[in-house]
């Protein structure tokens, strides 16, 4: 007799959808991480809505997660996620983004949303590259990558998203590999549950077009083996120099503060201070 | 005004801009995104405060880019939403209005116009960006646009902007100028119960992955966020599901004209003009907005001088009254067109009136400056001698 087993994850999914990623792609480790998240935390999955914007990224909730789903143009998800949340803050809302979307064309959304400290979760897929328009720079590719866009080496210094975001006041911020999947995971549940701007980087291979870089085409599980011996925890990091950093991922939870006034709640006050005059 | 019961009828003496967000007041807006700019801002600043006195949603963003997407998700999480800007807004806010097109999102985009290109004169009226919400944003597609040309109107075109947003899940446009913004003028406010609204059609239960949710040329019902409905909605090209298809033409061809008819098969509710003196006239005027204000009294003059001069004025700017154009020119023997421009919409004119009417196109000697009477008059006069 023939054992079928259901996959614990599949009640999140819309069906009747393939994934559309290319072998090999971080993509369904986060959206795992994500979704095993939402699976401990025991919410209502109806409660969550999923924001996306343009590249391979945009393609974790968009259309698969079977909740409310808005997929929109490039670098603008986080502005649409607080525009519905705002209109919605009873939703938890988490937007998958990618490291173009993020660092590039919706910079600006991106640090004023950490400026706001609105109650968003951010993950941000960070494979160092635009994968889906075929392998060009970045602002986080490394210093002097071969791409397609940058045939002579890259001549401009790669962002560190974390630290933007940092920088930029958000009030949770994670920093992962796919090779850590249930720290991942375990950040994601963090992050949903705190009240305020979280952001989550998750640096993620993409065999297809950033393997080509760095010598790994077509090679997730060199790339993940990569990312395994990069990895310094940040709690190690502390106690080391600029030096022995150097080419090193730092990962960990960076920052977490509490108390902070939150946006939604901020303007409830605001109606309340209204409704007195 | 909105909290408090209208029995007693109100009049005040206030900017076009004021009128306009108190007509999105009146309408049920509770969410405002902007961002500084002239001649536009009074409206940001006077929904800053009323905003938060409806219950509602004020908030100043990082760029109009936001601004835009802000309304965008406030309206798929039920708010009746609304952003208002100038020309340089609107050119930042274009790829994200062919979302809210394609998306069928309910919302109303306020351009106070000033002179361009680029920086251009930011107090200076000029009705330059008349074609940018119906070809600004890229691919196919058809829009609604209203031109108010008083603060009255900026109040009466506000409430009908989010009706006809509401019912027809499309974002719509006042075009007005920085004269018509900051114009002061009496404002008769209806009373609450005059005020018609229009609510958008909702989606009541979750009927499967399959179910409709767009591309109906009646309109189909829209799924509010967080009420279980698991709406799929993407701005790749989809079906009535919201599935994504990008690569069949069959379906993008399916798309594009379902998106367009919902519109164009409506043209009689949406489209609205107005006619004076059109009965026995020889020649008609072809005006909207500011501009109407002086074509409307050198017409009236010209009838006390004998002339058989008529106005015919679109309210509706987009979609375009072609066929009431086209009847027009069936029944005058020339349309004189007057814009503040070097003639945006005059070739629709043109295309509508499709040989029957000689049209002319008469622009202001100074834009932004608006015509002398004479301008007006001699041009009439030239016409019927």
């Amino acid at each position: 007799m023939k054992n079928t087993v259901g996959h614990p994850l599949k009640k999140y999914f819309r069906g009747e959808i393939n994934y559309t990623t290319c072998s090999g792609c971080g993509n369904g480790i986060i959206s795992q991480s994500i979704l095993r998240a939402i699976d401990e935390i025991a919410i209502i999955f109806d409660q969550i809505a999923f924001v996306s914007g343009i590249g391979c990224s945009g393609w974790i909730p968009s259309p698969s997660f079977n909740t409310d789903v808005l997929h929109v143009t490039h670098g603008r998800s986080i502005a649409f996620a607080t525009g519905l949340k705002l209109a919605a803050p009873q939703m938890k809302v988490i937007v998958c983004a990618g490291d173009g979307d993020t660092g590039a064309i919706g910079g600006n959304h991106f640090i004023h949303a950490a400026r706001r400290n609105i109650d968003l979760t951010v993950v941000c897929v960070n494979n160092g590259i635009f994968g889906m328009t075929g392998g060009q720079v970045a602002p986080t590719t490394p210093y002097n990558s071969v791409t397609t866009t940058t045939p002579y080496g890259s001549i401009e210094r790669p962002f560190d998203l974390s630290n933007l975001a940092i920088a930029a006041g958000a009030t949770f911020v994670a920093r992962w590999t796919t090779y850590h999947a249930r720290s991942l995971k375990n950040s994601i549940k963090k992050a949903i549950e705190h009240k305020g701007f979280s952001f989550i980087e998750v640096i993620s291979q993409c065999p297809v077009q950033y393997g080509k870089v760095i010598g790994m085409r077509n090679d997730p599980v060199s790339m993940l083996m990569h990312y395994k011996e990069c990895a310094v925890n940040i709690n190690k990091a502390k106690n080391m120099s600029a030096d022995e950093l150097k080419d090193k991922i730092i990962v960990g939870e960076l920052v977490e503060k509490k108390n902070i006034p939150e946006l939604t709640d901020e303007i409830k006050r605001l109606r309340r201070e209204a409704s007195r005059k | 005004m909105k909290n408090k019961k209208n029995i007693e009828r109100k009049t005040d003496f206030i900017q076009g801009n004021i009128a306009c967000a108190e007509g999105a007041i009146a309408a049920g807006c509770n969410f405002f995104a902007g961002y500084p700019i002239t001649p536009a801002s009074e409206i940001a600043h006077y929904m800053s405060r009323k905003m938060f006195e409806v219950e509602g949603t004020f908030i100043q963003t990082e760029d109009e880019l936001a601004a835009i997407a802000n309304i965008v998700g406030a309206s798929w999480g039920g708010n009746k939403s609304m952003t208002a800007t100038s020309g340089p807004g609107i050119s930042l806010m274009l790829e994200n209005i062919g979302l809210a097109v394609v998306t069928e999102t309910p919302c109303v985009i306020v351009n106070v116009q000033r002179g361009g290109p680029s920086t251009g004169s930011p107090s200076v009226a000029f009705q330059g960006d008349m074609l940018q919400p119906k070809f600004g944003s890229h691919g196919e597609y058809q829009i609604i646009a209203l031109a108010p040309s008083s603060p009255q109107e900026m109040f009466d075109f506000t409430v009908e902007a989010f009706n006809k947003a509401e019912k027809y899940r499309i974002p719509v446009f006042i075009l007005a100028d920085s004269l018509i913004g900051h114009m002061r003028e009496r404002v008769d406010f209806p009373l609450d119960d005059e005020i018609i609204l229009e609510e958008r059609k909702k989606l009541k239960n979750y009927q499967g992955i399959h179910q409709k949710i767009f591309l109906d040329e009646n309109v189909a019902p829209m799924p509010i966020f967080g009420e279980g409905l698991k709406a799929n909605i993407t701005g790749s090209t989809h079906k009535e599901d919201g599935f994504r298809n990008v690569s069949d033409p069959k379906i993008m061809d399916t798309a594009i004209k379902r998106l367009s008819n919902k519109i164009l098969k409506h043209k009689e509710d949406i489209i609205a003009v107005e006619e004076k003196y059109l009965e026995d006239a020889e020649v008609a005027i072809f005006s909207y907005g500011l501009v109407y204000r002086a074509v409307l009294e050198t017409v009236n003059i010209a009838r006390n001088q004998g002339l058989k001069v008529g106005s015919f004025r679109p309210i509706t700017i987009w979609p375009f009254p072609q066929e009431q154009v086209e009847e027009l020119s069936k029944k005058v023997k020339t349309i004189i067109v007057c814009e503040n421009n070097l003639g945006q919409i005059y070739p629709f004119v043109k295309a509508a009136a499709n040989g029957n009417a000689k049209i002319i196109f008469l622009p202001p000697k100074i834009l932004g400056a608006l015509y002398k009477q004479e301008e007006i008059l001699n041009k009439i006069k030239e016409v019927i001698s």
